[in-house]
C-alpha cells in the first residue's frame, strides 16, 4: 500500500501525508484495527450511524457546517480550519503526535446534506456524508452519517490500531452522542465516572463516582 | 469533604473524598443540609444493582444551599436553598420537552452501558450506579448538580423545614406518579403493595386524588400503622397473616382492586417460605435478578381492565411473569423512574398549603457519619425504621 491505493476517488494530486477526509479523522484509526484484523486485502470499510437531534434540520446543518466546531464532540480531532470555501485542513491525534490532511466539500445542500472527500494522496482515502431529514411529528432531525474509508497497512496502521482499541462503529456513535449533547444542551455531559463524557472505552473502565481530586 | 461511599455488598463507609468541582457551565455545587436513605439505596447496598464501583458516593435524595454556580446557571444564586430532583435532566431534548425528565436523552454519559442492559438508556441519576451515569451522590457534604438551571427548585418559604421538603426529591413524587398512573376515578379501590416510604406516599397521593378505598399491604405492623395514621389508608393487610388476594376480593365483592400499585420492587418478600426460597435462590444464583412476588400478586389481584402501576424499582429480569393474566384481562401495566421535575412545583404547593406534611415518614435522624448504621437499621427494619434522614 502506498500512494494511490485509491479506493475512494481517483487522485490526480499526491500529497501523501496529509490527505485524509474528515470523518476519517475519527473513524479511520479505529477502523484500522478491525479492517486489519478482518481483511487485510480488502481495505475499504463502510460505517453508518444515526441519531435524532431535537433541533430543526437547518440548525443541525448550521452547526455541522461549522466544521471548526467538530473537535468539541469528536474525540480524536484536534482542530479543523478552513483553507478556502470548500477546503478544510484537519489535525487529529495520532500515535506519533498529530496527523494532518486536507479535505474538500463535494456536496453542500443547506439544511439537508453535507458530503466530503479527502484530497488525492491521502494516507487513508475516505469519503463521507451527513444527511438530515425532519423526523416525523416534530421529533427533531434524523442525522445519518455514512463513511467509507480505506485502511493503510504497515506500521502506520498498526500504530493506530494499538492506540485505539475501540470498535469504529462505537466510536462514531460516541461522537454522535456528544454531537447531540452539544447541540441540544450546549455542553458535553460529564459525570464523575465518565469525566470526559460518553466514551465506550471509559464505560468499561469507570472511575468511582467520586469527584476528580 | 465527607461522603457516604459504597464499598461493596452490605458495606458503606463515610470517607474523606475530594470536594466536587464545576465541570460544565450549567453545573452548581450544593452544600447538603439534609439527605435521606432511599429504599432503592438498599438495592445498591444489597448488591442487586449492577455496575457499582467500590468508592461510589451514594445518595439521591438531598437538598441544601447553593455555594457555587457555573456561568450557565442564571436562575440560582449562591445562598439559595434548593431541593434537587434525583434524576438529572437537560431540559432540552425531546423527552424533556415532553416532561419525561427521567428519560432525558443527554444526561447519562454511560448511556451505552444502559442500552446493553435495557435496550435504551434512561436519564442519569445521582449516586445510583454507573448504569445511570456514574454521578457522585448526595449523602455527602457537597454535591455537583449538573443542569442546575433545570432541576433544582428554589425554596421561597423559610417556614418550611427540611423535613417537610426533602422528600420532594424522590419518594413523594414517586408515590404521586405511581398513583397518577392509576388514573384514579371516583369509587376506585386502590391497593398498594409495600408500606415503605414510596408506598406511604402512593397511598397518601391516592387519597388526595380521591380514591374511595386505599388498601396497603406489608408485613410490619409499625409500617401498616403509619399507612393508616399518616398516609390515610382505609385498610391494611399483613400478608404473613392473611391471604392477600382473598382479602382483596372480599373487600371488593369479587371485583378486585381497580388499581394496584407495586411499591416493593425487585427485593420482594413472600409470606410462603417455599415460594420465597424459590425466587431467592434463583436471584442468588443470578439466574434472575429480580424477585417478583409483589408484581405477580398485583397483576393477578387487579380487577379485569384495571391498571397496575409500578413505582417499585426493578433492575433486570424476573421469572414467572403472569403474562396470561395480564393479556387476557386487559390489564394496563405502567412503570417508570419518576419524572420528578414535572411534579416538583405542584407538590411543593401541596406541602406549602398543608394538604400533606411529608415528614410523617421520618423515624430516624442521624449524623452523616452514622450513615452505615442508618443503612443497617433501614435494611433490617430495626427499631421500627421507616425513613432515615442524615445530617452532614
Amino acid at each position: 500500500m502506498g500512494n494511490g491505493e485509491g479506493m475512494t476517488g481517483a487522485p490526480d494530486r499526491i500529497d501523501s501525508d496529509r490527505a485524509l477526509g474528515w470523518a476519517v479523522l475519527v473513524l479511520v484509526p479505529l477502523g484500522l484495527l478491525v479492517a486489519l484484523r478482518r481483511r487485510r486485502r480488502r481495505p475499504t470499510t463502510e460505517l453508518t450511524a444515526a441519531v435524532t437531534v431535537n433541533k430543526t434540520p437547518q440548525e443541525v446543518y448550521d452547526f455541522w457546517r461549522g466544521l471548526e466546531r467538530l473537535p468539541r464532540f469528536m474525540q480524536h480531532l484536534e482542530s479543523v480550519e478552513w483553507l478556502d470555501e470548500r477546503t478544510t485542513r484537519w489535525r487529529a491525534k495520532a500515535p506519533m503526535g498529530t496527523v494532518g490532511w486536507d479535505a474538500e466539500l463535494v456536496d453542500d445542500v443547506r439544511g439537508e446534506r453535507i458530503a466530503w472527500r479527502s484530497l488525492p494522496g491521502a494516507t487513508v482515502p475516505n469519503e463521507g456524508s451527513v444527511d438530515l431529514r425532519p423526523a416525523p411529528g416534530g421529533r427533531g432531525t434524523e442525522v445519518r452519517v455514512h463513511l467509507t474509508y480505506s485502511v493503510p497497512g504497515g506500521r502506520v496502521g498498526r500504530g493506530f490500531a494499538r492506540l485505539l482499541g475501540e470498535e469504529p462503529h462505537q466510536q462514531v456513535e460516541d461522537d454522535l452522542r456528544r454531537f447531540k449533547q452539544v447541540l441540544e444542551t450546549g455542553e458535553v455531559v460529564r459525570s464523575d465516572g465518565s469525566p470526559e463524557g460518553h466514551r465506550a472505552s471509559r464505560q468499561l473502565l469507570q472511575r468511582p463516582a467520586q469527584p476528580v481530586g | 469533604m465527607r461522603a457516604t461511599c459504597w464499598m461493596g455488598r452490605n458495606t458503606v463507609e463515610v470517607l474523606d473524598v475530594p470536594d466536587p468541582q464545576i465541570l460544565n457551565d450549567r453545573d452548581a455545587i450544593v452544600k447538603v443540609s439534609s439527605t435521606a436513605i432511599c429504599g432503592s439505596d438498599l438495592h445498591l447496598y444489597d448488591g442487586y444493582v449492577p455496575e457499582m464501583k467500590r468508592g461510589d458516593i451514594v445518595g439521591h435524595e438531598f437538598m441544601g444551599e447553593v455555594v457555587e454556580t457555573g456561568p450557565g446557571v442564571g436562575n440560582l444564586a449562591v445562598g439559595d436553598r434548593v431541593v434537587v430532583p434525583f434524576p438529572i435532566a437537560c431540559g432540552s431534548c425531546w423527552q424533556c420537552d415532553h416532561q419525561m425528565f427521567s428519560l432525558c436523552e443527554n444526561s447519562n454519559p454511560n448511556a451505552g452501558l444502559a442500552e446493553k442492559m435495557w435496550g435504551h438508556a434512561p436519564a442519569g441519576i445521582f449516586g445510583y450506579s454507573h448504569l445511570t451515569g456514574g454521578y457522585a451522590g448526595g449523602q455527602a457534604e457537597y454535591v455537583r448538580v449538573p443542569f442546575a438551571d433545570v432541576g433544582p427548585l428554589k425554596v421561597d418559604d423559610d417556614s418550611l423545614t427540611d423535613e417537610q421538603l426533602l422528600f420532594l426529591t424522590d419518594v413523594f413524587p414517586t408515590g404521586w406518579m405511581g398513583a397518577e398512573a392509576c388514573e384514579i376515578e371516583p369509587g376506585d379501590t386502590v391497593a398498594v403493595w409495600g408500606a415503605g416510604p414510596v408506598g406511604q406516599f402512593a397511598a397518601a397521593s391516592a387519597r388526595l386524588m380521591g380514591a374511595e378505598r386505599i388498601v396497603v399491604i406489608d408485613r410490619f405492623d409499625y409500617r401498616l400503622q403509619t399507612a393508616l395514621d399518616g398516609a390515610g389508608a382505609t385498610d391494611v393487610l399483613d400478608y404473613e397473616k392473611v391471604d392477600v388476594r382473598s382479602e382483596l376480593l372480599e373487600m371488593t365483592a369479587g371485583r378486585g382492586p381497580d388499581k394496584c400499585i407495586d411499591a416493593v420492587g425487585l427485593e420482594a418478600h413472600h409470606g410462603s417460605a417455599p415460594i420465597y426460597a424459590y425466587d431467592r435462590a434463583k436471584q442468588a444464583t443470578r439466574s434472575v435478578t429480580d424477585r417478583g412476588f409483589a408484581l405477580r400478586q398485583a397483576i393477578t389481584s387487579c380487577r379485569s381492565g384495571g391498571i397496575v402501576s409500578v413505582p417499585g424499582v426493578y433492575g433486570g429480569f424476573m421469572d414467572k411473569f403472569p403474562i396470561g393474566s395480564w393479556m387476557n384481562r386487559s390489564i394496563t401495566l405502567k412503570g417508570g423512574q419518576t419524572h420528578v421535575h414535572r411534579y416538583l412545583r405542584t407538590l411543593y404547593d401541596v406541602v406549602q398549603s398543608g394538604r400533606l406534611d411529608p415528614s410523617f415518614i421520618i423515624t430516624h435522624t442521624l449524623s452523616l457519619e452514622d450513615a452505615p448504621k442508618g443503612y443497617e437499621m433501614f435494611k433490617n427494619k430495626a427499631d421500627d425504621c421507616l425513613k432515615v434522614v442524615l445530617k452532614p
